[in-house]
């Protein structure tokens, strides 16, 4: 019974979305938009339970001293702060959520954001090595990218930008188009597994 | 010299003459608009009608002083028109999106410059109704009976028991000898399911694999770490693990603990990761599922802890981060694979076969349209696209 | 340990400080380089620059504030292309932070130096959650998915909305974008669906994920990161803080090559001794 009815749900549900693509008319046609709307109610709600996981697991960690305990005694701190302020005083720009949005998260993730700039660097040393004549072209082509798709190139070659944009409009889309293809035909066969219930160890556990 | 004085003179002239012929002339009402059609709207769920119409000969033509169409209904043939809407410069058709299903419609439309506007014929009536069947997608019911019919076939063909050649997949086999290599150094296993939600379809293959790998792990005395940023992923992850552990007999090595919400905030998030790579110093980390910005920020990071790194993603943009990071990459379909191969299950391999010649198929079309194409026919293209 | 040894093992530290040094020198010591426009560019440009007066752009700020030094500069280099030629500006967002990021932008093209009238010439309908199924329900009415600007005032109200009911009303759509929902979907609704003019920017990183779309016009152009905003900016001919940051891009860029070719160039080193040992 546990395993069956979350699969017949799918199937309903799945056979359904399939129909209401190529069956314009009503109730078919804005099953779409209801099932999306679904969705949303149902992550607001595994969205409480998400909270209470993040303060019990943090709570349990501080209560049982364990190492890194501090980390989340500051967490549990800003995630009341951030709470109360936003529950009692509202949301807008000039209230004290905003401020801590506007100074303190959108800074922090911009942070987090920036640390790309160096991790490029440090993995394209580590990573990009011409070991085989593959990883040679690739390497090349980089690199041709790279110049080309800043002022400094054009200063070496004139032709640099063209070559770049070459590159990126012919093998790189080119490229692209494949992996896309093949990601819309894995899709459609996993998304079959899945309606049909052949594959069924993502409602947890195998056969 | 005398060459640009005549001209000069020549368009002062022109200039004299249009401007007092201009003048003279009075502002006509603009022509109206012809060949008026109303139908229903194809292909839809009702409700709508088209119309379609020639521009007036004062559009863009003539005295080109239409400033627009206005669109005029009745319920009645020749009576009781009222205004619905309007149309720019230029435009040949209008949606009536107000139609009532099964109720008949007359429609005129009015041709208007500064000052006046003239009225087209009368159409024939025109009912709204909704269509069973969106004719436009033809191509793709085509393909998804096809491509459908392939997969179950090959499923069938495994379930007889028939063995069926799957190119291996060097990235899968690495995730078994990554969590032994764990284990050895006893170590715990990073598992990240993507950023996104259980509504996409990255997500829910990523599920799979964790079920699979969950059984692995579970094993094994090591812990299986899996953060997750979504609130739905969250609760399927603890549900998943948990069933893999009782599965694999070790329901008491199960610890919810291990499988926390983080935040949806995706920076955050990364942030927390890279914190429990630094502390809790992983031996083997999967990045399997929907990944954005933050794919090189802990992928890197798991580097610089020596950690094995494998993972899969359907985000292309994302896909080199990975290959310079990682030790393994999945690409693309290959993440969807990724759980059918870990099972070795005959029916989930079976499709992967079809899956297989379905693409042989999609090649064939691509190498005969690009083909077509060269030699300017456009029929299958053509086809392809409006059906 | 010898210097080949360093070069061959390099530390990340060492790497980061470079970088960290490679961006931070240029920012001071001012350096003018030449932009070369690259065809994506231009399209977009063209394509604006091609609308009569009067048209409207619907411009959707899909993005957040982490991403905002990339896509911000191309915002204020396209809005500046915009007013400049008298087009009227719709803004949305179905990235919540986009909504607040598209009200700073008006405050500093439209207010500041166009001194364009609010509700006339440009309006902030505010950020609907939903992205794809958003794009969807504006085919059929804006004003049912967006009844009131970002402010909560009816739209009906403003003069530049009284026209409009979907997208037969807008002439372009403009997404500025750093994922999803983004221009994938732009494309996927606005322009296979109802057939309207796409075009974007976005972060560098997933630019080339679009080409697809530019090749077959389904995009009639596009701005990828720092570059393309440079590359806008050197179009509309109101240098701001892309161009001014190209020279760190640049530099930045340059040590990473250098970075690269080392690594190469101890390894084949490396590579012959040991073919040489063996």
């Amino acid at each position: 019974m546990r395993r069956q009815v979350p699969l017949v749900i799918t199937f309903v549900a799945g056979m359904l979305m399939i129909i209401s693509y190529f069956i314009p008319r009503q109730p078919f046609g804005g099953l779409q938009n209801l099932f999306n709307q679904w969705f949303i109610v149902i992550v607001a709600f595994a969205l409480i339970l998400g909270a209470l996981n993040l303060i019990k697991v943090n709570a349990e960690k501080i209560r049982r001293k364990r190492p890194g305990w501090g980390y989340s005694a500051v967490l549990l701190i800003t995630f009341t702060v951030t709470v109360i302020s936003g529950l009692f005083w509202g949301m807008e720009q000039e209230t004290v959520f905003g401020f801590i949005f506007r100074n303190m998260f959108v800074p922090l993730g911009a942070t987090m954001f920036s640390l790309l700039a160096f991790f490029i660097a440090s993995a394209s040393y580590r990573a990009f090595r011409a070991r085989t004549i593959e990883a040679a072209l690739l390497l090349i082509a980089a690199i041709l990218v790279m110049l080309g798709r800043v002022p400094l190139g054009s200063y070496i070659w004139r032709q640099f930008p063209m070559l770049a944009n070459w590159i990126m409009a012919f093998p790189n889309m080119a490229g692209q188009r494949a992996i896309m293809i093949g990601i819309a035909l894995g899709t459609v066969s996993i998304s079959l597994r899945i309606i049909l219930g052949i594959e069924r160890s993502y409602l947890g556990g195998g056969e | 010299m005398n060459q640009r004085r005549a001209v000069f003179l020549l368009f002062l002239s022109i200039v004299f003459f249009f401007g007092v012929s201009t003048a003279a002339q009075q502002n006509a009402p603009p022509a109206p608009p012809t060949e008026v059609k109303a139908f229903d709207n194809p292909n839809d769920a009702g409700g709508t009608i088209t119309i379609t119409w020639k521009k007036s000969a004062d559009d863009g033509a003539g005295e080109n002083d239409v400033l627009g169409y206005e669109i005029l209904r009745s319920m009645a043939q020749e009576t009781g028109y009222g205004p619905i809407g309007t149309a720019s410069l230029g435009a040949t058709n209008y949606v009536d999106t107000s139609a009532v299903d099964r109720v008949t419609y007359y429609y005129r439309v009015a041709a208007r410059d500064r000052e006046s506007s003239t009225l087209s014929e009368e159409t024939i009536p025109a009912v709204a109704s909704p269509q069973w069947f969106n004719r436009r997608r033809t191509n793709m019911l085509i393909s998804v009976v096809l491509f459908s019919f392939l997969i179950l076939w090959f499923i069938e063909r495994a379930k007889r028991g028939e063995k069926l050649f799957i190119r291996p997949l060097a990235g899968l086999e690495a995730i078994e000898e990554g969590i032994g290599r764990a284990t050895e150094m006893g170590k715990p296993v990073l598992y990240i399911p993507g950023i996104l939600d259980m509504d996409d379809i990255q997500t829910i293959a990523s599920m799979a694999i964790l079920s699979r790998v969950a059984k692995m792990v579970a094993q094994y005395d090591i812990p299986l770490l899996v953060p997750s940023k979504m609130p739905i992923a969250f609760t399927m992850a603890q549900e998943v693990v948990k069933q893999a552990y009782i599965e694999a007999g070790r329901p008491d090595a199960y610890n919810s603990d291990n499988i926390p919400f983080i935040t949806m905030a995706q920076f955050g998030y990364a942030a927390a990761v890279n914190g429990i790579m630094l502390r809790q110093r992983p031996g083997t980390i999967l990045y399997l599922g929907a990944f954005y910005a933050e794919s090189l920020i802990l992928a890197e990071t798991g580097s610089s802890i020596g950690a094995i790194q494998i993972a899969g993603t359907a985000m292309p943009a994302q896909l080199p981060f990975f290959v310079v990071a990682c030790d393994y990459t999945l690409i693309g379909e290959e993440l969807f694979a990724a759980s059918a191969y870990l099972s070795g299950e005959p029916r989930l391999l079976g499709s992967l076969k079809g899956q297989d010649w379905g693409k042989a198929v999609f090649m064939a079309f691509i190498a005969l349209g690009a083909i077509l194409e060269t030699l300017g026919l456009h029929f299958l293209t053509g086809w392809l696209v409006t059906w | 340990m010898n210097l080949f040894d360093r070069l061959k093992n390099i530390d990340r530290r060492t790497i980061f400080v470079l970088i960290a040094l490679s961006v931070l020198i240029p920012l001071f010591v001012p350096i003018k380089l030449r932009i070369h426009v690259s065809p994506p560019a231009q399209g977009l440009y063209d394509a604006i620059d091609r609308l009569p007066p009067g048209s409207n752009v619907l411009m959707a700020f899909d993005y957040g504030p982490s991403t905002m030094p990339e896509v911000y500069p191309m915002t204020l280099a396209i809005l500046r292309h915009v007013f400049s030629k008298d087009l009227k500006v719709i803004a949305m967002a179905l990235w919540p932070e986009g909504a607040s990021i598209a009200q700073d932008a008006f405050k500093t093209v439209a207010e500041d130096e166009f001194h364009k009238l609010y509700g006339v010439d440009y309006i902030n309908l505010g950020f609907k959650a939903g992205g794809l199924v958003v794009i969807q329900a504006m085919g059929t009415s804006i004003p049912a998915i967006f009844p009131t600007d970002q402010a909560g005032r009816p739209v009906e109200e403003f003069p530049i909305m009284k026209k409009v009911k979907n997208f037969d009303e807008i002439e372009m759509i403009v997404d500025l974008s750093a994922g999803d929902p983004g221009i994938r979907h732009w494309v996927m609704i606005a322009q296979a669906r109802y057939q309207k003019k796409v075009g974007g920017g976005c972060t560098a990183v997933s630019a080339p994920a679009f080409y697809p779309y530019l090749q077959t016009g389904q995009l009639v152009g596009l701005l990828g990161g720092l570059m393309g905003a440079a590359e806008y900016e050197a179009l509309v001919k109101h240098p701001g803080s892309a161009i001014k940051a190209m020279p760190s891009q640049a530099l930045s860029h340059a040590v990473i090559i250098i970075l690269i070719l080392i690594g190469n160039i101890t390894f084949f080193v490396e590579r012959r001794r040991s073919r040489k040992q063996g």
